[in-house]
């Protein structure tokens, strides 16, 4: 029993970890080698940026890590940008002057947006609520006996004690 | 509890389920792929581009103002815009004033064969070797087509191929108002 028990344990366990490998991307698959800086915090912001924005071509994938061509040209154009002096936010509001808000990683928030951040919450609250209501409600009934019942409990009790010493 | 409290418990669960299932019905007949342009109600984007033919000669934004017309986005490497020539070529016949941007192609050799054999539905033909026009634009793929106004404002981005279907929907039917738009003001 123990055994089947904690041989689950490590199936999940491992289950776990390999979901875990599967879904980190592999970050820097492209090579970036022709991007050459010569100031670490341009190279710095370049590969932010590069990390932020998301490769309109491929639905999931940032321009760092898509081989194709249209995230090529994405990062050819950010590292102009950077290289001209270009801030963060300037490289990110050009992209998206173009590409709308799809391309950023980190949507705006605006009302339909807005849900993801209220949405969880509701959840949550409307959870804790129903759970508050039901046992505020378990605690109200309490059962009283008349002398009836009583007596039969009392006799019950007696039988069950004779039914452990036997 | 009251009984239309009770009611309101029981159908609760229900009518959620019932929101899920269009939730993901929707999901399940919609394209990810097809993105709004971010410049639909923007006027074009600045551009200075050769032409197909004449590498000397350049056109700017400007050629697209005047006449509601589409902005083809194409290239020799794209299967879809093979698909889509016909029906451009018959597009064209019928008066649509179309103007061509071929996007990072081969070579432009191999784009000027391809109009020599398979016809020419454009007016101008600009050629966008780097992909920078294509840029301005939001172009993420091929083929895209672009309505335009007079005014040179963008007003709806059609992806993937124009065929009887989509010149039917909504494409179709955006450039018809523009065009009865136009002649309503010329008229006047």
């Amino acid at each position: 029993m123990i055994h089947a028990l904690s041989r689950c344990l490590a199936l999940a366990s491992m289950l776990f970890l390999i979901s875990f490998a599967v879904t980190v991307p592999s970050a820097g698959a492209q090579s970036l080698q022709e991007y050459e800086f010569d100031e670490p915090a341009q190279e710095a912001l370049f590969h932010d940026l590069i990390d932020e924005l998301r490769c309109p071509k491929c639905q999931n994938q940032s321009i760092a890590d898509s081989n194709a061509e249209l995230a090529k040209d994405l990062r050819d154009r950010t590292y102009v940008m950077v290289k001209q002096g270009a801030s963060k936010q300037e490289v990110i509001d050009y992209m998206v002057a173009r590409y709308g808000d799809f391309v950023h990683y980190q949507p705006p928030m605006t009302f339909v947006t807005s849900i993801l951040w209220w949405g969880p919450l509701t959840v949550l609250a409307v959870g804790a609520l129903v759970i508050l209501y039901r046992v505020r409600r378990q605690k109200v009934e309490e059962i009283e006996l008349d002398a009836g019942e009583q007596a039969r409990l009392e006799e019950l009790r007696r039988e069950g004690e004779k039914e452990q010493n036997r | 509890m009251s009984k239309g409290w009770r009611w309101a418990v029981l159908l609760l669960p229900f009518l959620a389920f019932v929101l899920l299932v269009v939730f993901l019905l929707r999901g399940l007949f919609s394209d990810p792929t097809e993105l709004s342009s971010a410049l639909v109600g923007k006027p074009v984007p600045q551009f200075t581009v050769p032409d197909l033919y004449q590498p000397e000669r350049t056109y700017t934004h400007d050629i697209l103002k005047g006449q509601p017309l589409l902005l083809n986005v194409w290239a020799t490497w794209c299967p879809t815009c093979r698909a889509e020539h016909e029906y451009l070529n018959k597009l064209a016949a019928e008066g649509v004033a179309i103007i061509g941007l071929n996007y990072k192609d081969d070579s432009r050799d191999k784009a000027v064969a391809w109009l020599n054999t398979l016809g020419d539905p454009y007016q101008v033909n600009l050629f966008d070797a780097d992909g920078s026009v294509a840029l301005e634009f939001g172009v993420y793929g091929a083929p895209e087509t672009f309505l335009i106004d007079a005014s040179g404002t963008v007003r709806y981005r059609h992806v993937g191929d124009v065929n009887e279907r989509v010149w039917q929907g909504e494409l179709g039917q955006r450039y018809r108002a523009l065009l009865d738009g136009a002649t309503q003001e010329t008229n006047k």
